[in-house]
């Protein structure tokens, strides 16, 4: 066990020195995200109708940045995915570390960039008009852990990705094609209500609708339901799935 | 480097399994359809190299991949440093290096922090593990290089330096997946006399390679495999014995008639001769008066010499001995992938 996380935090490190060096990833979570809020914000903001009492700004901002949170294991998936086909998980798996070390350490790796993305995104949020209403600093940093907790599933989604498809272009297609309808059929970005009846069904019940809105309910103190626990079960049930299935591809993984 | 002589055994190993670094019984290996390996037997005395040859597809990659525990065997049983490579892989792990034909090292990452991250997943602490980095460096001729990302070294850095990361522990026993392939020749030549030190230092090698020169310098014991099969076993000497004794070769001028070349000198041969690209290759009987016997049969028969030669059979005849086609050539099907 003391092994287990040595050896995680050895991945981690590693994970997280190498990141500056490769500059189109860092850009992929720190600008791209903030282009996202400002054609939102100012291109559809306008035309979308919010629940009475919300501005498009106070709506969007806890959706957008949920949903960048999902695409925060990209780098886990296209870390990992680079690993096998340089050889270096053949390196890894022939070491006498840890066997999940190497995932683990992907995705812990992605909570602090998740967490540098997420902070990006809330002061873009201030300057365009966001404000923290109707919570209190607890629910404030409650929101933060939430979002840290469900993107450190996700990763996991994205490291079993990683090691099954067999290019970086592959994962990337995968980000766009699942995750992006996810995302956008959801309470993210246009309140389910002003949807046609077959998708606001299926957003009404997307895991996303209920982060999202556990999200805005500790951010804006909307919608009145607490969604929160939800939210945390749903988190935990993507970790309980996705970590046991992505560690056992990894031991058998293998180089090109 | 802390070589295990046999007294540093548990003695329970036994006798045989002392003086063997590594030990392959039966051992076979499917992909789908493709028989990778098809029962391969293997001995390695501690502190020498066995070079496994044959080309692409032969299974090489497959043997070394089982032998480091990254792969499972289907079949068949495989011990190195006394350590079986399923049921004992965690324990072995920390016995063995590996350094392969795709040098896995962390590009974004400098020569040092690439040794120290691996030095570290040996378990050694920070510091310990940075000092065991900086001395590999060193002896690797990449000191100054060390504080650069790896992406701006060259081939041959890169090889180095995968080699150093197979080296952190200071493994009895060492696994070279094609170690110089795609190497130019004085980076080749560089890490050919690297492996020749850490073999002086005690270490017991497994290299693959389809470079018939880079086992006949480096291997004691050549291990020809082909379709999954050790198809023979020896010294370099040993192999090039089987093939018989010198080697003519002519090469004929352009557009000379090679069927006629090839009746001109088959009686000097115990076996028909073989012509390709307008070389005609035969084995002799005797080196004394071979060259004026054929320059006076190909004349007479009113063939064309471009060039004439004399030589020792190479690893290169065994293996067009041995298999029937040169070592070059691409079997079908992926090499173990």
């Amino acid at each position: 066990m003391k092994r287990l996380v040595m050896d995680t935090l050895v991945i981690a490190e590693r994970n997280l020195v190498r990141l500056p060096r490769a500059p189109d990833l860092l850009l992929a979570f720190t600008v791209q995200p903030v282009m996202f809020v400002l054609l939102f914000r100012y291109v559809f903001g306008g035309a979308i109708r919010t629940p009475p009492g919300i501005t498009y700004a106070n709506f969007l901002i806890p959706g957008i940045i949920v949903q960048n949170i999902a695409f925060g294991g990209f780098v886990t998936a296209l870390g990992l995915n680079e690993d096998v086909h340089k050889g270096l998980i053949d390196r890894f798996r022939s070491l006498p570390m840890a066997r999940p070390a190497v995932l683990a350490g992907r995705t812990l790796s992605d909570v602090v960039t998740n967490l540098l993305s997420m902070s990006i995104l809330t002061v873009t949020g201030l300057i365009i008009g966001f404000s923290f209403s109707h919570t209190t600093p607890l629910e404030v940093i409650g929101g933060v852990g939430l979002l840290a907790l469900f993107g450190y599933a996700f990763s996991w989604v994205f490291a079993l990705v990683g090691l099954l498809v067999s290019s970086p272009e592959s994962a990337n297609s995968f980000g766009f094609i699942a995750v992006f309808p996810l995302t956008f059929i959801s309470s993210a970005f246009v309140p389910p209500q002003f949807m046609p009846a077959a998708l606001r069904a299926f957003a009404n019940v997307n895991p996303f609708t209920i982060i999202v809105d556990a999200m805005r309910h500790l951010w804006i103190g909307q919608p009145a339901g607490n969604y929160v626990w939800g939210a945390v079960v749903w988190s935990l049930v993507i970790i309980a799935v996705f970590a046991p299935l992505a560690v056992r591809r990894y031991r058998r993984a293998a180089g090109v | 480097m802390s070589t295990s002589l046999p007294a540093d055994q548990p003695a329970s190993a036994g006798e045989s399994a002392d003086e063997l670094a590594i030990s392959v019984r039966g051992l076979s290996k499917s992909y789908g359809k493709v028989r990778a390996l098809d029962g391969v037997d293997l001995d390695v005395k501690r502190g020498t190299v066995l070079g496994l040859l044959g080309p692409n597809g032969a299974g090489k990659t497959t043997v070394v991949r089982i032998l480091a525990t990254l792969l499972a065997p289907d079949a068949g049983t495989a011990s190195v440093d006394g350590l079986d490579v399923v049921k004992d892989a965690a324990k072995l792990r920390e016995r063995i290096g590996l350094a392969g034909q795709y040098a896995a090292v962390d590009e974004n990452l400098t020569g040092l922090e690439n040794l120290t991250m691996v030095g570290r997943l040996y378990g050694m602490r920070r510091a310990q593990a940075k000092a065991r980095g900086k001395e590999l460096l060193d002896r690797f001729e990449l000191d100054e290089a060390a504080n650069r990302p790896v992406k701006t070294y060259s081939g041959g850095m890169r090889r180095r330096l995968d080699l150093a990361d197979a080296l952190v522990a200071k493994p009895p026993v060492l696994f070279l997946d094609e170690p110089t392939t795609g190497l130019d020749p004085r980076s080749r030549l560089n890490l050919w006399e690297t492996i020749e030190g850490l073999v002086a230092d005690g270490t017991t090698v497994l290299l693959t390679t389809q470079y018939l020169d880079e086992a006949d310098r480096l291997a004691d014991t050549i291990a020809v495999i082909d379709h999954g099969q050790v198809i023979a076993e020896g010294t370099s000497d040993e192999l090039k014995d089987r093939v018989g004794g010198e080697r003519l070769e002519v090469r004929l001028d352009e557009g000379a008639d090679v069927q006629a070349a090839v009746r001109a000198l088959a009686s000097m041969s115990d076996e028909p001769p073989v012509a390709e690209d307008g070389v005609v290759r035969l084995s002799v009987r005797e080196r004394h008066g071979t060259i004026v016997e054929a320059v006076h049969r190909l004349s007479e028969a009113g063939i064309g010499v471009d060039d004439l030669v004399i030589r020792r059979p190479t690893l290169d005849d065994v293996f067009l001995a041995l298999t029937g086609h040169v070592a070059e050539e691409p079997a079908e099907g992926e090499d173990a992938e």
